[in-house]
């Protein structure tokens, strides 16, 4: 046996824009064992719901994380909805669903453009941080904003989008469907690329469920599960499929995230022709009382938000189950044999939020 | 609306045999979460198959130690983890086990204290 040596990978790493620790066991060239730290930078924000009134902690929901505002914020008031035994109107359920999809679209281009950027692909970096302008520039156009939306409140939401601008939207995606599937075709087909993915860094089917793998980290290991399925928002009204890969490895990862970009503009398309007319929100009274797990699918995969009343205006608990939190036994897991060099690139195909981890 | 969700109160010796059957019956760990509720933790196993989620709840005091899952779903051990820096609730037999350093936070143990309101009226009436 050669001697092991310890080498740390972050939580200052080119890779990585958050801090992620992990203590690489090496012998030799080969990884043995993984032990993670994050913690750096824990906010606490479940905290603050014993001082803020649960109408206005959706605003701290949303600023979990700057990726998946949207998301966080529409998982909270769908848990505060269910304790109250609200039925929210429906175009505001279709509402949340296209914006949903929306944050989805900017997420995936986000790290199709700091994945190939992290392997020196530039042009691809480029092209797709330019195609989420795109996207950015519609979500300002419909919330207000590009980042924090806090377009999302219980009973509904706080904007309508008129059909006129929602046929500018789908037209707009219809417009920027074939740059993107240009810009996933070079990346998916680059030998290069393919060289350094296929059959590094593998997750079992088995073990991608028993370690608890979610989002693209676990339908790229031939698990299908989305928590869109369950019917969520408008999800129950719109005839979609999760998209699966088998190979379990960083390739099959990075094809989940390029084809569900594609699933994300059908869906969008979908919503705007289905979406009924009405109104988007409706008067709320009382606090909650009870508890209730939200769940939603979020780019990175299922987040939970359990959140417990008691019928006064603070809440009694509201805790965060992010997806990469539940992400980081799996990336433990296949980082266990892999060569040193191929780390970073492992790290990246689970696509990790330390901002949602450290809520 | 979506399906009812039904929380099962178990005892503190339940949790590994409730665990082990969630295993064999093919079922994935969602999450171990905390709450306090006055003077007492409760803490809430869930596991999922199918998009069914299965719960269960344990009610432990501050002093109690609960074991850990860590040997049954090897994920187990951020929960674990996260619970005792968070709440100072010990969990015995974490496979990875961080001893308080997963968090670091500047107050030790800093979800074990309640923050005292003096007004509950809300204000959406």
């Amino acid at each position: 046996m050669s001697k092991q040596i310890t080498v740390p990978f972050g939580p200052q790493h080119p890779v990585l824009p958050e801090p992620l620790h992990l203590d690489l066991v090496l012998e030799d060239e080969k990884v043995v064992d993984v032990i993670p730290t994050i913690g750096y930078v824990h906010r606490g924000l479940e905290k603050l719901v014993e001082k803020r009134e649960y109408t206005e902690y959706v605003f701290i929901a949303e600023r979990i994380c700057g990726i998946c505002s949207f998301i966080h914020s529409q998982t909270y008031v769908q848990g505060i909805e269910q304790i109250m035994g609200l039925e929210i109107p429906e175009r505001a359920q279709y509402l949340r669903t296209i914006w949903s999809e929306y944050s989805r679209l900017h997420s995936h281009l986000l790290w199709l453009g700091c994945f190939a950027d992290s392997m020196g692909f530039e042009s691809v970096f480029m092209n797709s941080w330019r195609l989420r302008e795109h996207i950015l520039d519609d979500l300002e156009a419909t919330t207000g904003g590009r980042v924090i939306q806090g377009v999302c409140k219980v009973g509904g939401v706080r904007r309508d989008i008129t059909p006129e601008k929602l046929d500018e939207m789908v037209k707009g995606l219809k417009g920027i469907e074939h740059e993107l599937q240009d810009l996933t075709n070079v990346f998916l087909h680059d030998s290069s690329i393919q060289h350094r993915l296929k059959g590094i860094g593998v997750l079992s089917k088995e073990d991608a469920y028993y370690l608890g793998a979610v989002g693209p980290t676990a339908r790229g290991s031939g698990l299908a599960i989305d928590i869109r399925e369950t019917g969520y928002a408008a999800f129950g009204k719109i005839n979609f499929k999760p998209v699966v890969e088998y190979d379990g490895d960083c390739y099959a990862r990075c094809a989940v995230r390029a084809k569900e970009m594609f699933t994300s503009i059908d869906i969008i398309e979908q919503c705007a022709k289905k979406i009924p007319d009405g109104t988007v929100d409706m008067k709320v009274t009382g606090a909650p009382d009870g508890e209730y797990f939200s769940r939603a699918e979020q780019p990175r995969g299922e987040v939970i938000h359990y959140i417990k009343g008691n019928g006064k205006k603070n809440l009694v608990r509201h805790r965060v189950r992010t997806p990469t939190f539940t992400n980081i036994p799996p990336l433990v897991t296949l980082l266990k044999g892999c060569d040193l060099a191929d780390v970073p690139v492992i790290v990246l195909t689970i696509d990790p939020c330390i901002g949602c981890a450290e809520r | 609306m979506m399906e009812p969700q039904l929380i099962t109160p178990i005892s503190i010796g339940d949790v590994v045999t409730k665990a082990e059957q969630a295993k064999k019956d093919g079922k994935r760990l969602v999450q171990i979460g905390c709450t306090k509720i006055e003077d007492n933790f409760e803490i809430i196993y869930v596991y999922d198959k199918n998009y069914q989620m299965t719960s269960y709840r344990i009610t432990v005091k501050q002093d109690d130690e609960i074991p850990s899952i860590s040997g049954i779903y090897f994920g187990a051990f951020v929960y674990e983890n996260e619970i005792h820096d968070l709440y100072g609730i010990h969990v015995k037999g974490i496979n990875i086990d961080f001893k308080g350093t997963f968090y670091k936070t500047t107050i030790k143990h800093p979800f074990s204290v309640t923050i005292v309101k003096e007004d509950d009226t809300c204000q959406n009436k």
